[in-house]
């Protein structure tokens, strides 16, 4: 387990520093439904979520949140240089009975402060090509 | 059925101290495993101590946890008049002030933000502080998070 952190010096506005797929299925939701205490049918009960006028069982924002960020934590090598990180939830991530939605991940340099050691991450999420988390950014202490 | 409205009369209401909540080890790897997050600082006490942590470390939005609960205050109390049937989450920003640890005991100071209304659309944003409980109960410690959250509650005719 290496504690070096990428070097901020090393890069450059614009760098695609990481890159993952994630998916999410319906036992993501159950189990992120008991571990985070969010128990609204909304995202379990599928004649629930049709009624309130949805297509179906969704993903929790703040489960799509916490599970794209992994790849900011796995690029840094260090889940506590993570001192800010922020979204709007701009689509909902339609999830289905059986398989998974597939989430897309992309992670850039969105900007570098030299003087207070940090890197702004970045992250684009789409499904099915689809933007589902607007300005997805989580700032990193690298120094 | 009458047309509830997020009552406006609650912006800028900023509520008691929470009691502590205490932050597990065990909790931290449940709620990590529940994200995907398998970085071992997450779940090896030796990986976390060698990174500087004294237990091991919080995924960056565990802190919704804690902030959850702080947050039923207001948005479960009826007089609010938050229909949650009718609520989209909008926007979800974390501070880390320090990272979250197996260990620590968290109380949390929550504020409502603003409450505002444009046609049959209400937005509705909190913000939670996080402190380091004090060990004799007294007042909060050290300052380690800062959570907001906004909400946007549909009317009945939108």
């Amino acid at each position: 387990m290496t504690t070096q952190r990428p070097e901020l010096a090393a890069l450059s506005v614009g760098d695609v520093v990481a890159t993952r797929t994630i998916e999410l299925d319906r036992a993501t939701l159950v189990r992120y439904a008991g571990a985070s205490g969010d128990f609204n049918p909304i995202h379990w009960d599928e004649g629930f979520a049709v009624e309130v006028g949805l297509p179906g069982v969704i993903a929790h924002g703040m489960c799509t949140m916490g599970s794209v960020v992994g790849v900011v934590t796995d690029w840094v090598g260090d889940p506590g240089a993570v001192v800010r990180y922020g979204t709007r939830f701009t689509k909902p991530v339609p999830v289905p009975a059986r398989g998974a939605a597939v989430v897309d991940v992309v992670a850039t340099i969105g900007a570098l402060d030299p003087e207070a050691g940090t890197a702004r991450v970045d992250l684009t999420v789409s499904h099915e090509d689809v933007k589902v988390l607007g300005r997805a950014q989580a700032v990193v202490r690298l120094a | 059925m009458a047309n509830t409205l997020p009552d406006t009369g609650f912006a800028g209401r900023e509520y008691p101290v929470t009691e502590p909540y205490s932050v597990g080890r065990e909790k931290i790897r449940e709620f990590a495993a529940s994200v995907g997050a398998m970085h071992p600082a997450h779940h090896d006490t030796v990986v976390a101590r060698g990174l500087g942590y004294p237990d091991v470390v919080a995924p960056p939005t565990f802190a919704v946890v804690i902030a959850q609960r702080a947050e039923s205050q207001y948005v479960a109390d009826p007089a609010a008049g938050i229909d949650f049937s009718r609520v989209v989450h909008a926007d979800e920003q974390f501070t880390h002030h320090r990272p979250i640890v197996a260990g620590d005991e968290l109380v949390t100071v929550l504020h409502v933000d603003s409450v505002t209304q444009r046609a049959s659309i209400s937005m509705v944003t909190t913000r939670c502080e996080v402190f380091a409980a004090a060990p004799d109960g007294g007042a909060p410690g050290e300052h380690v998070a800062t959570v907001t959250s906004s909400l946007v509650v549909r009317g009945e005719d939108s």
